[in-house]
Formats: C-alpha cells, sequence, structure tokens
C-alpha cells in the first residue's frame, strides 16, 4: 500500500543512473522483488505511468523478476518454500534462514542515447 | 538502439541513508529510542501510557505517534507524562525516515532519554521503511490469534523485542502459545519476549526492566 513512495523511489534512481550514463531516454527497468518484500506489481505500474509523466523514463516498460521465497534449514539443510512451513518440514528444527525472497533493488535500465535528446534529460528532476 | 546499465540499487536506499542521519542525531542527543509495531488494537498506545506512567518519574519521556488521522494517541502518551508529537500520515500506510525526521524537529533532544516512536498499525509495510530507532518491538496481543507469526513473517523478523499483550484473555480465547512461539522461533531466533498485560499489569515488571537497561546500555556507547 506504499507503492507511490516506492515508485517515486524507482524513478529518482533509474534518471540518477540514466543522467550518469548519459543517457537521452530510459525506455526498460528491471526490478527485482522477493515474494517477502510485501510490493504489489500492478500497483507500481499504475503509479509508474503517473510519476513518470514528463521525465526521461516516461512511459518506460517496468519488468519485474519476482524471487520465490526459499528457506534453509540450518540443521539439515532441507530447502522449502514458506508457504509450507515455517519450522523446518523435514526435521522440525526451528533454526532455519531466509536464503531468497527479501530482495528489492533496481536492477538495471535500459537507455537510449541520442545527443539531442539529452537537454532534456538534464531538465528531469 | 538502446543499452543496458547495470544499477543494483535498493529500491529504499534514499529512505536508509535518512535514517542513518535520524540514528546520528539521536546519538549525539544522547537519546535512545524505540520504535513500536503492531496491528491495530494489539495495545500499541496501552503500552505507551503504561510504559509513560510507570517511568516517568525515572526517565525523560517522549512519544511520537504516527496515525492516518486525529491526535486521540498523542493526547493519551501526553496526559500519562510524556511529550507528545503527532504525525498525521494522511493516508500512508507507515511512518518513514522523512517524516520521523519532521517530528525530531519539534522536540527538544537534548531534554530526553527515551523516545518512543508508535508506528502506524499495520503488520506489513512499516517493517519495509527504517526510522533509524534503536530498536523495534512487536506488541502482539492474544486476541489476534496464534497465527500471525506465520502470516506476517517479514515483520517478525525485523524486530528486536517482542511484546504479547491481553494475556488476562488467554483463559477466553483461542491462543496456542506454543504454536505462536515456535513461529517466532523460527522466524527470530532468541528473540526476548515479554507477555504481559497492560490492563492487568501483569508481566509489566520484566518489560520496564529491559527498557531501562536498554536506555542505560544506550548511554553507556553513545552518552
Amino acid at each position: 500500500m506504499h507503492e507511490l513512495a516506492i515508485t517515486e523511489s524507482v524513478l529518482e534512481i533509474a534518471l540518477r543512473h540514466g543522467r550518469a550514463a548519459g543517457a537521452a531516454r530510459i525506455t526498460d527497468l528491471h526490478l527485482v522483488i522477493g515474494e517477502l518484500s510485501s510490493v504489489v506489481d500492478e500497483s507500481v505500474q499504475f503509479y509508474w505511468d503517473i510519476v513518470s509523466e514528463g521525465s526521461a523514463a516516461a512511459g518506460a516498460t517496468l519488468h519485474f523478476r519476482r524471487v520465490p521465497a526459499q528457506l534453509v534449514c540450518r540443521a539439515c539443510g532441507h530447502s522449502y518454500s514458506p508457504r509450507q512451513a515455517l519450522p523446518c518440514p523435514a526435521c522440525g528444527s526451528e533454526d532455519i534462514r531466509v536464503a531468497t525472497g527479501e530482495e528489492f533493488y533496481l536492477e538495471a535500465i535500459d537507455v537510449a542515447s541520442k545527443e539531442a535528446d539529452a537537454v532534456a534529460l538534464s531538465e528531469t528532476p | 538502439m538502446t543499452q543496458r546499465v547495470a544499477v543494483v540499487e535498493r529500491i529504499l536506499g534514499a529512505n536508509d541513508r535518512l535514517a542513518a542521519d535520524n540514528r546520528a542525531r539521536l546519538d549525539a542527543a544522547g537519546v535512545f529510542s524505540l520504535n513500536f509495531l503492531a496491528s491495530p488494537g494489539a495495545g500499541k498506545t496501552s503500552l505507551v501510557e503504561q510504559t509513560v506512567s510507570l517511568l516517568a518519574g525515572r526517565l525523560r519521556l517522549a512519544v511520537i505517534d504516527g496515525d492516518i488521522a486525529t491526535s486521540i494517541d498523542a493526547d493519551r502518551a501526553a496526559a500519562a507524562g510524556a511529550t507528545a508529537v503527532q504525525i498525521n500520515t494522511g493516508g500512508e500506510c507507515h511512518l518513514d525516515a522523512v517524516m520521523l525526521q519532521g517530528a525530531l524537529d519539534q522536540l527538544d533532544l537534548s531534554a530526553v532519554d527515551l523516545l518512543i516512536v508508535e508506528n502506524v498499525g499495520n503488520l506489513i509495510c512499516p517493517a519495509n521503511f527504517a526510522l533509524g530507532t534503536h530498536k523495534s518491538i512487536l506488541v502482539a496481543s492474544v486476541p489476534e490469534g496464534d497465527d500471525k507469526p506465520y502470516k506476517y513473517p517479514g515483520t517478525y523478523r525485523g524486530v528486536d523485542a517482542l511484546v504479547i499483550n491481553k494475556i488476562d484473555l488467554l483463559p477466553y480465547v483461542r491462543f496456542d502459545m506454543d504454536y505462536f512461539r515456535r513461529g517466532v522461533a523460527a522466524l527470530n531466533p532468541g528473540l526476548v519476549t515479554f507477555p504481559l498485560s497492560c490492563r492487568t499489569g501483569e508481566g509489566l515488571e520484566a518489560w520496564l526492566d529491559w527498557v531501562v537497561a536498554q536506555v542505560a546500555t544506550g548511554k553507556m556507547t553513545h552518552g
């Protein structure tokens, strides 16, 4: 439910890296979102069109790579999903660690570099 | 013609940086701070009231209350004896480091030993937004049910202490304490836990002793 703030943050990061790369436009954003990070793709997509309007990333396509949550039992090494159980379903141990699922970052952007567009980019926030 | 640019930057990095600023500011002023997380109705404000009124003679307390609307919680904290600041988030489901920064501006931190931040009642979103507070306290309660660690793993994983409030209701509602604690243990091994009742006062002493010890340790480290 805080996807607006998150989307603004995504835009800020993308524009900053776009500028650093001397890009004119950002065409694609590649986001990595773990299952445990409680972020809803559809909601980010919804805000994206509004938030990115008028910026060098306007109309860019968002790509979401969802990472499923994976727990690993420290006692027996069994690997499982928290949807099944929290304590290890194989040996019952509570000594577990989260191997994946907490990711939440912008992995990469695709940029178009056209000299003429560089001015427009430098004027974006 | 497009080109791939590697970024690999945490999306909430800006919030995390501001949270670090908040922490530095609290440390410089010698203030120890707690962030209370809970679902609505678990008893965050009741725990704030009890903590403030029972520690008021020993520590100088301030409370920052986050709510979507109204100053009911800040009023209750003030009535109990704390300096209170209300943040109305206007619909946001959590406090973030920027909001806390604004609230810190309204306090004379040099006159505070312990700051309690009461987050918005919500078991999901606040876990993602660091504030810069020293310890996060999850206030669970018996009537919510024993399945909450299983349903909200993110919040249970990220906290430094757990209060189980309303234990006076254990005879009346179905709450399997073993099942609850097994879930907690899997997510947050060794988590210090205080079963208590804000209504009857049972168990409050252990909680208060822990808070006082934390403040003392914090002062030794930074004060």
